[in-house]
């Protein structure tokens, strides 16, 4: 099994390699045969995809047929280990994640590929870019970190397995969606780069872009929820959010992908920050690249470093090679990047997204400072120290703090310029809600003045109520207009208007999205919890609920040993139901892990903790945290992939400018 | 006059004394200024915004200051534990966690002894090194860590402003096969028309 893995990957390296190299001359040498050669450069980056995906299925079926003799699957799996974490078994180590990584971005390139009659200059272009990176990641594959190296001496009866905190349903779709997020952003980056070196005419590269980066974008969005999540239901700290190394390198990439999905509009309609965009898109994936660097190179130490190496430096070389590539053509043909209009006001959309794209880049590179600066201390100072949650929440909530008020304001700025007037007829209904909202809270008892959390919390609502108004007045404003022309109710018309321009009101929705899950951030501040030793008939009251401990157990299966609560929870002296928190040996580890109970309400979550028994009594330690709106965080998510969908869907009906036939008038508010 | 009446009048006598103005201000206070506005003078109007940023300033200082548990509270989510977990101290679940226990001990009897937030810090960084606190301190090098976000945001934004006034100021270029420029009501028409057009 590892000879046939290994040739795979050698062979991998060769076409991509080929592909790489012939696509270039395809690409320079001038003659009949450049087409060609370029043709067979594609036909082998589309075949490094059936041999990558060889060598994936090889380490897969290694480890479901128990095949030791890979170190690999010795060190990720064990004979009792479940079907489904067998097959996760591909990226929970180092070398099967980079061949994960590698299968990816070959099935990105596929697809590529295979539409490269799209337009076949710039998709040759990317084509020859994304074997390059392809090339690199199969280097160190078959050089430094090879999953099918074999294990020496004797053959082990059987493995380590995989480590617990793994163990867990959503690991199963969660490293997936964030490299499909991470690998995804390849592809953005190969066609911006591809339209820069062949200083491409027109804005067509910038539509392919934008559509590619808002499907990685989406991928990306439901793999850093779904960490959260896991982080939230395995971890059991009683939080999704820790401010780790790993992730915060997985919300950097999120951040300026995002700043580029908006202000990409600007070049778009008004063919504005062109460099900017460029820029953004060349640094989404370099941050995507340094999110892998961060968790595989140990350079930071982080709860969810499940593999480390010396392979950081295959990566910092990569980087350099990417900026200095970047850098090179840019400075070439930076001409090209020229803008073509002039900002006209300060108030208007243009302004809006230049503000929104600073905040996102300012929130970004706090996060990228606050990860590195303990390595920057240590190098200044020969100290490490720790920068944690509260460096981050102090420094990072203001500015996602302004950026809810811009996400209010930016729907209501017309491209160009935006009267104060129709500014003040848009904006006062949602901000007299907003201010309506507020005065509501702390009229049932939320006191801002006596704690900085609160206000920061209040001030959340309060914005997250003001960006909710102004997206439904959007809504039922633009539905408003159809409905008196087609005689639909308000409800078809919304969504025959959504249909129109599926991209704004897709945006809309995703905006809708991020405020629902500021509302379950901002319930953090009310977290309560307690810790208790219980034995049988025991109880424990926490805000409105009782837990009475039914009783307490153990028990046994060939992959892990578990001790267990049975909980009886009590609301209004009702039982309301039973939770059964849990702890688990796995034996093949020797590891620990918790399985949290938890009671999910739009108004709390009741979260049950197993800590462990008490040597001395023999009774479970339990600890219970009671965490307001956290559901609101997971609902959240589902609008914004709901959004993410609406937005991909084609327009129904062209959105087009009427103008005169004597006179060209620029289009200036199609939206988004 | 009741005795109420007379502590206001000397409050406020006293209140004078200090400088501290009175609405309406004193006629001296407006005769040390010669700029009013609806009687109210710069130096009172200084003055006043100075006495209320002190108050704000006051009222931010005290936030947070309450009982021992809310002490122990906001201590132990400023410290991390040093087992390894990369956690808060107050967070680390592990049961029967060589650190953790200890800790939280040790910050609950450092509370109980009265020993005041910078004390108790400061003993935890002696016995167990920097990292455990959880955020960097605001003094020497580490005040860098604090300053950079804002640093960069204020320079973001001088960028944006220099960036907006660039783009107002440059003059639109029009392609060789453009119409003559439309001004003033023309283009307001035309611009009102294509919004309306585009706008749904």
């Amino acid at each position: 099994m590892s000879q046939i893995g290994s040739f795979a990957l050698l062979l991998a390296l060769a076409l991509c390699a080929y592909s790489f190299l012939a696509g270039i001359l395809g690409l320079v040498i001038k003659g009949p045969g450049a087409g060609r050669l370029g043709e067979t450069a594609r036909r082998a980056g589309i075949a490094s995809f059936a041999i990558v995906f060889l060598a994936a299925v090889v380490l897969v079926v290694a480890a479901f047929q128990n095949d030791f003799s890979i170190a690999y699957i010795f060190h990720h799996s064990n004979r009792d280990l479940p079907a489904p974490y067998k097959f996760a078994t591909l990226w929970s180590g180092q070398e099967g994640s980079l061949l994960f990584w590698a299968l990816l971005l070959s099935a990105y390139g596929l697809v590529l590929r295979l539409r490269y009659k799209t337009d076949v200059r710039l998709f040759a272009h990317a084509s020859v870019i994304i074997a390059a990176v392809q090339v690199f990641f199969l280097l160190l594959l078959n050089f430094a970190a090879n999953p099918f190296g074999v294990m020496q001496g004797s053959l082990p009866a059987d493995g380590n397995g995989l480590n617990p905190l793994l163990q867990y349903p959503e690991m199963v779709i969660h490293p997936p969606m964030l490299y499909l997020g991470y690998v995804g952003f390849t592809v953005p980056f190969a066609f911006a780069l591809a339209a820069l070196i062949m200083r491409y005419p027109g804005e067509k590269w910038i539509q392919i872009t934008r559509r590619w980066t808002m499907v990685t974008w989406g991928f990306l969005t439901c793999g850093v929820f779904l960490g959260a999540h896991w982080a939230y239901s395995v971890l059991g700290w009683g939080g999704y959010w820790g401010w780790d190394p790993v992730e915060n390198a997985s919300l950097m990439p999120w951040l300026t992908g995002t700043a580029f999905l908006h202000s990409v509009m600007m070049q778009e309609k008004r063919g504005m920050l062109k460099t900017w965009n460029m820029w953004l898109i060349f640094s989404t994936f370099m941050l995507s690249i340094f999110g892998t660097f961060l968790t595989r190179s140990g350079v930071v130490s982080s709860v969810h470093a499940f593999a480390q190496s010396s392979i950081g430096d295959w990566f910092v070389a990569f980087l350099g090679i990417i900026f200095v590539t970047c850098l090179f053509f840019y400075i070439k043909n930076r001409s090209h990047l020229r803008t073509e209009h002039k900002l006209e006001s300060l108030i208007s959309r243009e302004s809006s997204f230049l503000f929104n794209n600073l905040l996102l880049l300012v929130a970004c590179f706090t996060v990228l400072w606050g990860t590195l600066f303990p390595v920057l201390s240590e190098w200044v100072q020969g100290t490490k120290v720790t920068v944690g949650p509260p460096f981050f929440n102090r420094v990072n909530v203001p500015v996602a703090l302004l950026l809810l008020l811009l996400t209010a304001i930016g729907p209501l700025l017309a491209w160009r310029r935006t009267s104060i007037d129709s500014l003040k007829r848009n904006f006062m209904w949602p901000a007299i809600g907003a201010l309506v909202a507020g005065v509501l809270l702390v009229a049932l008892g939320m006191k801002p003045w006596t704690d900085i959390s609160y206000f920061y919390s209040l001030m959340t609502i309060m914005l997250s109520v003001l960006v909710a108004l102004t997206v439904i007045s959007e809504f039922v404003r633009g539905g408003r207009v159809i409905g008196r022309h087609t005689g639909q109710n308000l409800l078809a018309s919304m969504v025959q208007l959504a249909h129109r321009n599926t991209r704004r009101y897709g945006g809309y929705i995703v905006h809708f999205g991020v405020i629902v899950i500021m509302i379950g951030f901002a319930g953090s501040v009310f977290n309560q919890d307690k810790e208790q030793e219980m034995g049988f008939g025991d109880k424990l009251t926490i805000g409105s609920y009782t837990l009475v401990c039914q009783s307490y157990t153990q028990d046994d299966n060939p992959n892990y040993g578990s001790e267990w609560a049975v909980m009886n929870v009590f609301k209004g002296g009702k039982q309301i139901a039973t939770l059964n928190p849990e702890r688990r040996f796995y034996k093949a580890s020797q590891q620990t892990s918790t399985m949290v109970a938890n009671r999910s309400t739009p108004q709390e979550d009741l979260y049950v903790v197993y800590e462990g028994q008490n040597p001395d009594t023999g009774k479970p330690i339990i600890k219970v945290h009671l965490n307001p709106l956290v559901m609101w965080i997971w609902v959240g998510v589902w609008i914004m992939i709901v959004g993410t969908l609406v937005a991909l869907i084609p327009n129904s009906v062209p959105v087009r400018v009427a103008a005169p036939a004597r006179m060209r008038v620029e289009p200036v508010g199609a939206g988004d | 006059m009741g005795p109420k009446t007379n502590l206001s009048r000397l409050l406020l006598s006293s209140r004078a004394k200090r400088g501290i103005c009175s609405f309406p201000p004193s006629k001296e206070t407006s005769d040390s200024s010669s700029r009013t506005l609806l009687g109210i003078t710069r130096t009172f109007f200084l003055r006043r915004s100075a006495q209320l940023i002190l108050l704000t300033i006051a009222v931010f200082a005290l936030l947070g200051a309450g009982d021992e548990s809310a002490r122990v509270n906001d201590l132990g989510h400023r410290m991390m534990c040093v087992c390894g977990c990369n956690q808060i101290l107050l967070e680390c679940n592990h049961v029967g966690c060589a650190y953790s226990d200890r800790m939280r001990a040790e910050l609950v009897a450092a509370v109980d002894r009265g020993d005041n937030d910078d004390l108790t810090l400061q003993g935890f960084v002696q016995k167990y090194g920097t990292t455990v606190m959880a955020a960097p301190t605001k003094t020497g090098f580490n005040r860098v860590a604090w300053i950079m976000p804002y640093l960069v945001l204020v320079l973001g934004l001088a960028t944006v402003t220099l960036i907006v006034r660039a783009w107002r100021s440059r003059p639109l270029v029009l392609p060789d096969d453009s119409v003559a420029a439309i001004h003033g009501a023309d283009l307001e028409y035309f611009r009102d028309r294509a919004r309306k057009d585009t706008e749904i």
